[in-house]
């Protein structure tokens, strides 16, 4: 059996964590994975840590992460890395909040979809299915936003790569 | 899209859809973690869904549903059951005609939650079948089977999920068409339903043959199966762990129970006689453990250790590997807080200036505990607040009873405050009492449903709305006050300071809307003024497309 790609998404109740990983599950279900995606909601929404993990690939059984076994930890919030860095495995990615400059944004609200756009570069989904999944997940009126957003995001990526 | 397409969806929202497809004519409950997205979903998916004031009037509407020959959906998290306990051992007894489904959601590990408990339990304690779905797909497809099995034995059922099941998406493929609704109609039945002991005599012997002929279906259902695997290690599990357990084993060979109760222990003892080590792999209490060791089979448990929080992968593995050693604690995150600009913040600075006992209930307002206030000395279950709060103030000595106040929530005080106001009225203390009703006008913490005190239905259309202040006066409370709170908190401390120094009963409602919902309060409102409260348009149009 082959193993799923195993991501969790963390910040703080309010940026969008959960809406994070609602696009990151749609986009993987369309094309064509298993997916789980799971998290706690309740009284993380005031204000407090927040994290949800989605898990993707050919078939997916505990809808959890196993604690240490992430391959990719998607951080929103700077005090919040430390907290789940022990979530990824060894040789997992970080993509940390400092990757994006939020003053690139159109809207400073779409940070966590900048930083699916930098996760996306590291997944095998077809872009047309990030997309297609970022105006199913978002009213129309937030689409122009999120989806400059998402190549803010992918940018940062191929910079970060060109500057090492 | 047609029918038979996969969607990703919640293990929630795959109740609400398996409840549509199934028929059900009315879905009720109260709002509580992790339960409550069901009825929001069934709601939007076009389907007919409402709260109640608390679990067990939506349990007794249910029930009428299902007397009426209709299908009931009602929905509550764990403690809600609790509530409800009561009509839900009397139907236990009396059957229904039409379907009766209770959705009983567990929070292991109480990530939004006052306590652990497991409601299995309560399948045995009423004598209910069980459904113990594991992923969104069971959600849906035992949803169905559990309406089926309702109106096949004439019994209420319970559908029992737990956090992880509720609040994990993943795909479901739905029925290609809906099954044909029942229509309703009344029967009378005089023994049957009215639990006189002489009724009662019989009834109770009625639903243990029922039982008896379920243990025989909990043998041959496909919902009780084995997945084939290792003759040297099987484990035996349910719910979410299944998934857990085969993902840590996935060598072994396993006996996966869909239908929890009555248990098919002939085929339990088949399987276990099958392995050369069988292991029971389930969260909460030992419930599976229990029943199979009580028939005489050897089976192993998992260490106590494991009966508290969530399971996962590691710690099944764990388990498997008899390793006991102490688990690594996980950096502690930021815990929650009162939002900026939340009215609460007022509330608890004068109970803290003033030095109060407060006698605190569940909701958001249950974060005052938390520091910058440390102003709440309990909080138990819902409602709780102004009968622990009358106790105090009885025994205390006076310089210290004259310190107590109520601190309750409006949802929360229409769920079961009332009764406390009456036993206020009946039996008043020495001292006077201190209630406060923190009217945010929504029931915040699960996410701002309506409730009876709102004024709006589930879908926030106008109906009929419960006055806090006119019902206190019509209960006969000396001082019935309504503050509408601002920013600063001085002049709500001087009035709680008059208010305690009275020694009179006082009921203050402290009013200011939920901070994160009065955007959504006004638009509601403005609907009602502008168009009488119909549902917008675009999303019957999405629920008519899925």
């Amino acid at each position: 059996m082959k193993q799923p790609v195993n991501i969790i998404l963390a910040g703080l109740g309010g940026q969008g964590v959960i809406k994070a990983s609602d696009i990151l599950s749609e986009a993987a279900f369309r094309a064509g994975f298993e997916v789980k995606k799971s998290e706690i909601h309740g009284m993380s929404q005031r204000g407090g840590s927040v994290t949800s993990d989605v898990r993707f690939g050919p078939q997916v059984l505990s809808p959890m992460v196993p604690p240490g076994e992430a391959d990719f930890l998607v951080v929103l919030a700077p005090d919040q890395v430390e907290v789940n860095r022990g979530q990824l495995r060894p040789g997992g990615w970080l993509i940390a909040p400092d990757l994006v400059d939020p003053a690139q944004l159109a809207n400073r609200k779409s940070f966590n979809v900048a930083l699916l756009g930098a996760l996306s570069m590291h997944l095998e989904i077809p872009e047309a299915q990030w997309r297609a999944a970022l105006r199913a997940c978002l009213a129309p009126k937030l689409h122009a936003a999120n989806e400059q957003a998402f190549e803010v995001g992918r940018r940062a990526v191929v910079a970060k790569e060109h500057n090492s | 899209m047609s029918s038979t397409e996969r969607q990703l969806l919640s293990g929630d929202s795959a109740i609400a859809l398996g409840a549509l497809h199934g028929g059900v004519a009315l879905g009720t409950g109260y709002p509580g973690t992790p339960s409550t997205e069901i009825l929001e979903y069934l709601s939007h998916l076009g389907g007919r869904a409402q709260w109640s004031p608390n679990e067990k009037v939506a349990l007794e509407v249910g029930i009428g549903v299902a007397y009426g020959g209709a299908r009931s959906l009602v929905t509550m998290k764990h403690v809600g059951v609790n509530v409800a306990a009561d009509p839900l051992f009397s139907v236990a007894h009396t059957g229904v005609v039409g379907a009766l489904v209770l959705v009983s959601a567990d929070d292991p590990g109480m990530a939004s939650s006052q306590n652990e408990q497991d409601n299995r339990r309560y399948a045995v304690a009423a004598g209910v079948p069980m459904f113990e779905p594991a992923d969104s797909q069971e959600a849906y497809d035992f949803t169905l089977a559990a309406i089926e099995a309702s109106e096949r034995w004439h019994i209420p059922v319970l559908l029992r999920v737990t956090t992880r099941v509720c609040h994990t998406q993943a795909p479901v493929r739905p029925l290609a068409q809906a099954w044909p609704k029942p229509t309703p109609r009344f029967e009378r039945d005089l023994r049957g339903r009215n639990l006189i002991p002489a009724n009662a005599r019989p009834a109770h012997r009625r639903l243990r043959q029922k039982l008896a002929e379920m243990a025989a279906w909990s043998e041959t259902t496909p919902l009780n199966h084995v997945v084939p695997g290792s003759r040297q290690l099987g484990i035996i599990t349910s719910g979410i762990a299944y998934m857990h357990a085969r993902e840590a084993a996935p060598e072994a060979s396993f006996l996966k129970l869909g239908f929890t109760h009555p248990l098919p222990l002939k085929k339990i003892a088949d399987f276990v006689r099958s392995v050369a080590r069988c292991v029971v792999i389930e969260e909460g209490d030992p419930y599976l453990a229990d029943a199979i060791r009580a028939a005489g089979l050897t089976v192993e448990s998992k260490p106590e250790m494991f009966r508290f929080g969530e399971l996962n992968v590691n710690r099944v593995r764990r388990i498997l590997a008899h390793d006991e050693s102490p688990e690594p604690a996980r950096p502690p995150g930021k815990p929650p807080e009162l939002c900026d600009g939340c009215s609460h913040h007022v509330v608890f600075q004068a109970l803290k200036n003033l030095d109060c006992i407060v006698a605190g209930d569940i909701g958001c307002y249950a974060l005052g505990v938390l520091p910058p206030y440390s102003a709440m000395d309990c909080c138990v279950c819902m409602g709780s607040s102004i009968g622990i709060g009358l106790g105090l103030r009885h025994v205390l000595p006076p310089a210290e009873a004259r310190r107590v106040v109520s601190v309750i929530g409006d949802s929360t005080f229409v769920h079961s405050g009332m009764t406390g106001l009456a036993e206020m009225i009946y039996n008043p203390p020495p001292t006077g009492h201190v209630v406060v009703i923190l009217d945010n006008s929504t029931t915040a913490m699960t996410g701002h449903q309506e409730h009876p005190g709102t004024g709006r239905t589930l879908d926030h259309a106008a109906t009929g709305k419960v006055v806090y202040e006119d019902l206190g006066r019509a209960l006969g409370i000396e001082q019935v006050l309504v503050f509408p709170l601002g920013k600063d908190s001085a002049d709500f401390e001087r009035l709680l300071k008059e208010s305690l120094a009275s020694e009179k009963l006082v009921l203050i409602v402290a009013r200011r809307p939920c901070v994160l919902a009065a955007k959504n309060i006004r638009e509601y409102e403005k609907m009602i003024t502008t168009n009488g409260g119909c549902k917008s348009c675009s999303a019957t149009q999405e629920g008519a497309a899925v």
